[in-house]
């Protein structure tokens, strides 16, 4: 039996990616990014004053990552709320931008980054991730570089890249296995995790994917912000 | 107690030369004992000291109706609370973002090796399933929570016996216990971690060397099968070192696995 993806998509073909900078007009930075119908958005607050007084950092600026999903953004309404797996997700989305993004240029500040998921069709920390990058970039925040993410899947034995719902639920034979990577656009990786079974071998292969679809995935965030400084002029 | 500056940097100095505090080399474990079935309470339990690092873990079960998406299994819930108790840095209150991502690590080591095979932990289908709760506790924090409470879990659960269930009164029995134990498969997945500290990967550090690391990658694996992971804090890792760390993985696995072996013996 040849293998074949739910949707009929190639194994390195990712759904269509939309990107679109300036979407929340009250954030300092805001962007919109979706995978096929998993759409996240993202807002940029600050840097402002830090608030608890006791949370001020006067060596380095704070980067505050508040990932949701919106209760009516999967089939069986979730509760609002923070749960264990949103701030799980907040914490290690975070990670993924700290490296990019100089904190020592708002020493004592805070910038908040609200990711809301208002559809979901898995991939979803990935879709907030890179909406995150894009909405720092437009924010004017100092960035040494943005980052891009996707989810690598081991459906069975095979490697495929940006798990949709119906892949991520694969059953036949070993099943599935989840593996969102986070990379800068050349080539450190500040985010992995993985879910299933796999070995150390083709593991290694999933790096590269991922790889090759977050230079893709980069060259699309690239455009959508000088998008948004053409509109401007 | 926060670790001075000075002492981070002696701690980079000496890895330079492949070198640790205690002596030990930069893939070998501190000492690890344990001891199991430390509660008469619980259905399983365990205190594990890997150096001075010290965990309690306990199993306890009861039935409820099992999760929509897998009516014919039974239920896994794994928590950790960081007691203040355990060190300075730790407060009471709401759980912290740490209690949290480690619960939330050690629940997949469990649940993606399918080390508990939760299938046979039904009881009626679509009604009523056994629920497991693992709960961690650290007792005293020297760096490394979470690879000895990883240790703590499974040598929880490979003591624990399952509980009387009264079928004419619908409950269980708590305080007798059948033969029964939690059905666990024979190969032991672990939960290893992997800090960097300059350009060197060290396993196992103490609470100084853990405050000197960069990043971390926890890889849970068995037999040389990956089934769960997650790099954390705020450093990038290139390509290169990601491959070195999965390369890794296989021998640490093997070490700490004949550690744990002995220690329960």
């Amino acid at each position: 039996m040849t293998f074949k993806r739910p949707d009929g998509r190639k194994n390195d073909e990712m759904r269509e990616i939309k990107a679109k900078v300036g979407v929340i007009k009250n954030a300092d930075g805001s962007a919109m990014f979706s995978f096929g119908d998993t759409v996240a958005i993202a807002a940029v607050y600050g840097p402002k004053k830090m608030h608890p007084q006791h949370l001020v950092n006067l060596e380095k600026g704070t980067l505050r990552y508040n990932y949701n999903m919106l209760s009516f953004s999967v089939s069986e309404r979730i509760r609002p709320g923070p749960s264990r797996r949103s701030q799980e997700i907040s914490k290690i989305s975070q990670w993924a931008l700290e490296p990019v993004v100089m904190v020592d240029k708002f020493q004592g500040e805070v910038i908040d980054v609200h990711v809301n998921i208002i559809q979901a069709n898995a991939s979803t920390r990935c879709a907030g991730i890179n909406a995150a990058a894009l909405a720092l970039a437009h924010a004017g925040v100092p960035m040494k570089d943005i980052v891009s993410s996707v989810s690598i899947g081991k459906l069975d034995k095979q490697l495929v890249v940006d798990l949709s719902k119906a892949e991520e639920d694969w059953e036949e034979g070993e099943g599935a296995t989840d593996i969102p990577i986070t990379m800068t656009s050349d080539g450190k990786i500040t985010h992995m995790q993985l879910d299933g079974q796999i070995k150390g071998k083709q593991l290694k292969e999933t790096i590269k994917m991922a790889r090759k679809a977050c230079k893709e995935i980069y060259e699309i965030q690239k455009k959508a912000l000088k998008n948004s400084l053409e509109e401007e002029k | 107690m926060e670790t001075p500056k000075v002492t981070t940097e002696r701690i980079r100095e000496y890895l330079k030369q492949g070198k640790r505090f205690d002596g030990r080399k930069l893939d070998e474990f501190r000492n690890l004992t344990i001891e199991t079935e430390v509660s008469d309470k619980a259905e399983g339990s365990a205190r594990v000291k890997l150096g001075d690092t010290e965990v309690l873990v306990g199993v306890k079960m009861d039935l409820a109706a099992p999760y929509p998406d897998s009516p014919d299994k039974g239920n896994l819930m794994v928590t950790a609370e960081l007691l203040p108790m355990s060190s300075s840095r730790f407060e009471s209150g709401p759980p912290s973002i740490e209690s949290i991502e480690l619960a939330r690590i050690l629940d997949r080591m469990v649940r993606e090796s399918k080390f508990i095979e939760l299938e046979k932990l039904c009881i009626k289908e679509g009604e009523k399933v056994w629920n497991i709760f693992i709960d961690i506790y650290s007792m005293n924090a020297d760096g490394n929570l979470l690879d000895a409470a990883g240790i703590g879990v499974i040598a929880a659960l490979k003591t624990a016996r399952i509980p009387k269930y009264d079928e004419k009164e619908e409950k269980v029995v708590y305080g007798e216990w059948t033969k029964d134990k939690i059905p666990v498969k024979k190969d032991t997945p672990l939960s290893i971690t992997f800090h960097k500290i300059g350009e060197q990967i060290i396993v196992d550090p103490t609470q100084e060397e853990e405050d000197a690391s960069e990043t971390r990658v926890t890889i849970g694996s068995c037999n040389g099968v990956i089934s769960s992971m997650q790099k954390g804090d705020h450093f990038a890792l290139s390509v290169e070192e990601m491959d070195g760390i999965i390369d890794l993985s296989e021998k640490a696995w093997k070490t700490l696995h004949a550690k744990l072996e002995k220690a329960l013996k």
